[in-house]
């Protein structure tokens, strides 16, 4: 089969891959091209330092790198650099909104609204929130395509209690790409604020910040071909000033008299403690790497991998796939089942082809429950991947059948 | 033949012995493997002087997770209620008589979790 042109061809850019295993397990965390490696090792090397507050050359070289990796990802996804909040990641950056957003904005009788493809990191925060100020939480419902029903979402919006709406931009589990614009606006104009996972999003398509309109936008570096320990909260200006500060201690003051201190302003008033410098240099220097490629290319690469990919697993006989069809409604996550086998017992086999695959409920498990399932296989693609790895996923596949007498 | 999935794992996967609930019961647990979301359960008859006379475990899992239960099971009749809880962790996996690595453990010892829940109030994993 002859490769289309869309096919990226960047496998050797990461140093990890040369061992020759096929990694599909990029939706967990993604590889990390040599360009990532190289700058925070050349950081360490040579620019460590604190930032901020010293004053001689170093610091000013180490501070000077801090913040113009926080420029460039914050130019990666169309926003201001002074209000791109570093957090340790994407799950911190949910429990910074719901603690001190929600603590002052949600209240007795309030709702939360989320979906029900939600993960466990935009579920459980809203659960401890609502429990705390005695609001609901509600889900929006997941068709059987894998998809929300905007009239479901109007529906529950009329009620006139939901403060803030929660939805993933990609679900880690179908793959779905939500309508997140559309849903920011709706949730805009009846007054509640939106907050986006684009865990499973940024690492993959391009994203345009200004263009979705959410009031919280939040992701994580070490899915996006940058180091774990980093991870990236967006917010409106206005939402961010009128919030108290999350974590407290140093850095985040204005001035700290003995009963009480003030503010620093943003994105300071968010990021207490010494920062993580070296994980910004890193995530700075994958975001640099994907600009390179183009995240138009990274999307059609995927695309036109997903799109091969769906076509092959059909051929398993016995899988059933689970999320959108159609490949221009869904990112690079792939979701599936084999009757007669457990998930455990096919990442297992795949693992022994040198084909990694993650199996398990995926931190998602009232989505588990809808599709009747505790656990599933999944197969998630990133720009290192190609069709010889789908290939191998299949031949992994059809042998495992086979171990089991299938 | 597979050095994980033995013809033996295999069969008792797929026709595991004593599945299935059990009523009336004396003892019972529920439990599941948080790393995996797998779920057992297990319900279990006593006799006077404290034998376990009949059991059956239910749930969905892994086929080291049913096969584990499924032979368990068959040494299970027959013991004292009293003595599940003395059962060590290597009991489990050398009635499995395969290698277990570190990331399928937790497979292998659900069932004797479950069945320390339902017999002793320690319903902690076995060491």
């Amino acid at each position: 089969m002859t490769v289309a042109a869309t096919q990226l061809d960047v496998r050797g850019d990461f140093p990890l891959l040369g061992s020759g295993i096929a990694y599909l397990d990029s939706a967990a965390t993604s590889q990390k091209p040599a360009a990532v490696l190289e700058a925070m090792d050349h950081y360490y090397r040579h620019s460590n330092a604190p930032i901020h507050r010293s004053v001689y050359p170093l610091a000013a070289e180490s501070t000077e790198l801090f913040e113009s990796a926080r420029e460039r990802i914050a130019a990666f996804v169309g926003w201001d650099p002074s209000t791109t909040i570093f957090t340790r990641n994407a799950t911190e950056a949910i429990n910074l909104v719901a603690y001190s957003w929600g603590r002052q904005n949600v209240g007795e009788g309030d709702e939360v609204l989320i979906t029900r493809m939600e993960h466990h990191s935009n579920i459980v925060p809203w659960q401890l929130l609502c429990a705390e100020r005695g609001a609901r939480l509600r889900y929006l419902s997941v068709s059987d395509e894998g998809e929300l029903d905007l009239a479901e979402l109007d529906q529950a919006l009329a009620g006139g209690r939901v403060k803030l709406v929660g939805v993933a931009h990609i679900s880690n589990v179908l793959g779905t790409l939500n309508p997140v614009a559309e849903i920011s606006a709706k949730a805009r104009a009846a007054g509640a604020v939106t907050l986006v996972d684009g865990s499973q999003s940024v690492p993959q398509m391009p994203v345009d910040l200004s263009s979705i309109g959410a009031d919280f936008y939040v992701w994580t570096g070490h899915k996006a071909l940058g180091p774990t320990g980093i991870g990236v909260l967006h917010g409106q200006r206005d939402v961010l000033e009128a919030m108290p500060p999350f974590l407290s201690g140093g850095h985040m003051i204005s001035r700290v008299d003995d009963e009480m201190s003030t503010w620093g302003e943003l994105p300071s008033k968010f990021e207490a403690g010494t920062s993580e410098i070296a994980e910004a240099v890193g995530l700075g220097a994958a975001v640099d790497y994907l600009s390179e490629l183009g995240m138009d290319n990274v999307r059609a690469h995927e695309r036109e991998l997903t799109a091969y990919a769906l076509e092959r697993l059909a051929e398993v006989e016995g899988i059933t796939v689970f999320g959108p069809r159609d490949p221009d409604r869904r990112g690079g996550v792939m979701s599936f089942a084999l009757e007669g086998m457990h998930p455990h017992d096919i990442g297992e086999l795949c693992g022994r082809e040198g084909v990694c695959i993650r199996a398990g409920h995926h931190c998602a498990q009232p989505l588990m429950r809808d599709l009747g399932v505790g656990a599933t296989a999944r197969a998630s693609l990133h720009v290192y991947n190609s069709r010889e790895d789908v290939d191998r996923l299949v031949k992994a596949l059809t042998g495992a059948r086979e171990v089991f007498g299938l | 033949m597979d050095a994980l999935y033995r013809d033996y794992i295999l069969d008792h996967y797929k026709n595991p012995r004593n599945f299935g609930t059990l009523e009336p019961h004396d003892l019972e647990a529920h439990d599941h493997n948080p790393l995996c979301g797998d779920e057992m359960g297990v319900h279990i008859r006593v006799s006077d002087d404290g034998t376990i006379e009949d059991l059956r475990f239910h749930g969905q899992g892994c086929a080291i997770s049913q096969a584990a239960a499924s032979m368990a099971s068959e040494e299970l009749i027959g013991m004292k209620v009293q003595d599940v809880l003395e059962l060590k962790a290597e009991w489990a996996i050398d009635l499995l008589g395969i290698d277990i690595s570190p990331t399928r453990r937790k497979c292998a010892l659900l069932n004797l979790k479950v069945m320390r829940g339902a017999t002793s109030d320690d319903a902690s994993w076995p060491e």
